[in-house]
């Protein structure tokens, strides 16, 4: 075993380690899927692939929201921040994407008036500060972030903002899951949850996984032993032929997830009837608009945006990454053509991407593997 | 932008219930708890922050968890802090 002295309680990775492995079945496969870039970060960052036996896969699935947004909607972005009546604001992470041409960090460069924010509520402020310009946030995110711009809307309202909108492309999980559950491309045996996501939507929007599909499902934390653990509760119900949901997050997330949180979503969005997801294609019911009372807080309704679907470039093999069919290092432009430096597409751009994650550190891990082996 | 950060509660602000202000790792600002109202929050309670919103209310063994998880990402954490660093939303 490497990394003995890596992580706190390498002891308790290890028992879990053993227990996990205890319960494989002979010659049979397991493929499990994580749908969190955070989990996708902690899985490379410690290697825990290696603290499993051969018969069991971790898949990295859409857990990146960034990631899933296609190009065709970056170019919409980029037509929205090039009006100069608008100040354009965004999260750090998104400010690398590449659009058709160049990206927000590509524009800022040339001139055009794009500010990075922290908070969709940084946003407003500069709205407050700048009656003169209109100003737009690129909301992005799962369930996690997507109730801070719906609060962000209310505030807004209630102070009766006139020059203050929002870019809708917050995106929803449980279709994406139920898209990879559909897909013939892949055969997953369970699912590790989502952490932050549930915290906002709780542990009941997973049961049709556990009910219709016979899968088990456990919401897990960040740490490499929260991964290690959920792992094992997942290797426990498969050797049952048990599919549940179950939390190993019940520290932070609750079953019921945060009411208040939903229902400034509810108040303040409705679901798309179909929205494209990078990769993934279109899928109906997956992602939030504005409401028509709040219409005058919608970017698309006050703003005209091209709306036109852009592919992939060819060497892109984004969606296969996205979807887990393929590993980062098996597509054929991973560190070669696309790298943190040079991204081609949204995998590798984002940290939370599973390229950026592998890059990061999962090169490395396979050099010590090799060199553990070796010595 | 998805790292969530637990922050220490050290004060409300008197005219805006939805405002406080937090200690994340030294850095002082004001964040969002609006989406905690059940909670009855109270200085010294630990909140994990998500874009400026507190999104959980946390006990301090799971913050001092949470803090060397992040300590451990390494450069997307100093990101996230930096940013927090230059957000005032009051």
């Amino acid at each position: 075993m490497r990394f003995v002295d890596e992580f706190r309680d390498a002891e308790k990775a290890r028992a879990l380690s053993a227990r996990i492995t205890a319960l494989c079945e002979p010659g049979r496969q397991y493929k499990l899927m994580e749908v969190c870039g955070g989990h996708t970060h902690t899985i490379y960052k410690h290697g825990l692939e290696d603290y499993l036996p051969e018969q069991i896969t971790l898949v990295h699935g859409p857990g990146c929201p960034v990631c899933v947004i296609p190009m065709g909607r970056v170019d919409d972005a980029m037509a929205l921040a090039s009006d100069p009546g608008v100040i354009m604001t965004s999260f750090g992470d998104m400010m690398r994407v590449p659009g058709s041409n160049g990206s927000f960090f590509d524009a800022k460069a040339r001139g055009t008036d794009i500010r990075m924010v922290y908070s969709p509520l940084d946003s407003l402020k500069i709205a407050r500060q700048n009656p003169d310009k209109q100003v737009v946030f690129m909301a992005i995110g799962f369930e996690t972030t997507a109730p801070s711009t719906a609060m962000t809307v209310l505030r807004a309202a209630a102070e009766g903002l006139p020059n203050f909108s929002i870019f809708c492309n917050h995106v929803t999980i449980i279709p994406a899951i139920k898209a990879i559950l559909d897909s013939p491309d892949l055969r997953l045996d369970g699912f590790i949850g989502p952490g932050h996501v549930s915290t906002v939507i709780g542990c009941r929007p997973y049961e049709f996984i556990a009910r219709d599909y016979g899968k088990p499902v456990v919401v897990a934390g960040f740490e490499p032993l929260d991964i290690l653990q959920s792992i094992y509760m997942l290797m426990l119900q498969l050797s049952k032929g048990q599919a549940a949901v179950e939390n190993q997050y019940a520290r932070v997330v609750p079953w019921d997830g945060n009411e208040v949180a939903l229902a400034a979503i509810g108040q303040t969005m409705e679901l798309r009837p179909y929205f494209e997801w990078r990769g993934l294609g279109f899928i109906s019911h997956s992602a939030l608009k504005v409401r028509a009372e709040y219409a005058r807080f919608d970017a698309e309704n006050l703003f005209s945006v091209p709306g036109v679907r852009v592919a992939d470039p060819k060497a892109c093999q984004c969606g296969e990454v996205l979807k887990g069919v393929l590993k980062p290092w098996e597509c054929k432009v991973f560190g070669t053509a696309c790298t943190p430096e040079t991204p081609i597409g949204t995998c590798m751009v984002s940290p939370e991407g599973a390229c950026a994650a592998y890059y990061n550190y999962g090169r490395l891990t396979r050099q010590r593997v090799r060199e553990a082996s070796a010595s | 932008m998805c790292l969530g950060i637990p922050g220490e509660v050290i004060e409300f602000l008197p005219d805006q219930p939805d405002l406080a202000r937090v200690n994340v790792s030294g850095v002082k600002r004001v964040i969002n708890v609006g989406l905690l109202t059940g909670e009855q929050l109270e200085p010294g309670d630990w909140v994990l922050i998500h874009v400026g919103f507190a999104l959980s209310k946390i006990d301090e063994a799971e913050a001092a968890a949470a803090l060397d998880f992040l300590e451990g990402i390494g450069q997307a954490y100093e990101d996230e802090l930096a940013a927090l660093a230059e957000s005032r939303i009051e």
